[in-house]
């Protein structure tokens, strides 16, 4: 199991920020589990398919799309950061 | 090394204090305060509101600072973030570093607000008079923290 968590537009176009997500042998990186995410409906597709500028981050660092998820990871999905 | 985030206001000539007496030797003091503008993307502004990553903030922060402090010869850095609702006129951030000399304090200020700006996990968003919107990050900034 791992937690994901989503922020800002995406928090707000998906309608919740946080989910107990259940890995299985075909999700290994992050982009397999952005794969698995678009599929679940259009809200979904246009923040996790393709080209997309969704950023990620694992256990509070930030990661590239090729990084692995192990369980009990804590996985967040973000737009580009505008602090400062 | 000092990161805070909070929703209160801070007052600058305080911190800079405090900051620059801490040792003898300081012979700089750089600092940036960003505040909020009441135009961007020539629309108004009345106020914006910022969301961050709470666990993952402040581990974002230092390691920036860290970077800085093994790239130059600095003594000291903090960095304040408010998060919440600001208004125009309203600081934002504030940035300040110590060093024996300007020249490693200068660089090291800026290097740390380039890689806030792409690498720590905030979000603005605009309130206007028409509505609201999410602020998009800027190319600019991304260019702003690959020439270091």
């Amino acid at each position: 199991m791992i937690k994901i968590l989503y922020f800002a537009r995406l928090k707000e176009s998906l309608k919740f920020s946080s989910e107990d997500f259940q890995l299985t042998e075909h999700i290994v990186t992050v982009a397999d589990l952005m794969a698995h995410l678009s599929a679940r409906g259009d809200a979904w597709a246009a923040l996790f398919a393709g080209k997309t500028n969704t950023r990620a981050a694992i256990n509070h660092a930030l990661v590239e799309t090729t990084a692995i998820i192990k369980p009990g990871d804590e996985v967040a999905f973000f737009p580009p950061v505008t602090g400062g | 090394m000092t990161v805070r985030i909070q929703t209160d206001d801070f007052d600058a000539g305080f911190e800079l204090n405090q900051l620059r007496s801490q040792r003898p030797d300081t012979g700089a003091v750089v600092s940036f305060i960003g505040q909020v503008r009441d135009l961007n993307d020539d629309k108004d502004v009345t106020h914006l509101t910022l969301e961050h990553y709470p666990e993952m903030t402040e581990k974002a922060l230092q390691a920036i600072i860290q970077k800085a402090q093994a790239s130059w010869d600095i003594f000291d850095a903090l960095i304040i973030h408010r998060v919440g609702l600001l208004k125009p006129t309203e600081q934002i951030v504030m940035v300040a570093v110590t060093s024996a000399h300007r020249g490693e304090a200068f660089h090291a200020c800026e290097f740390i607000m380039d890689y806030l700006k792409t690498e720590a996990p905030f979000w603005k968003k605009e309130q206007g008079k028409t509505g609201s919107r999410w602020v998009e990050a800027k190319e600019s900034d991304n260019a702003a923290k690959l020439r270091w």
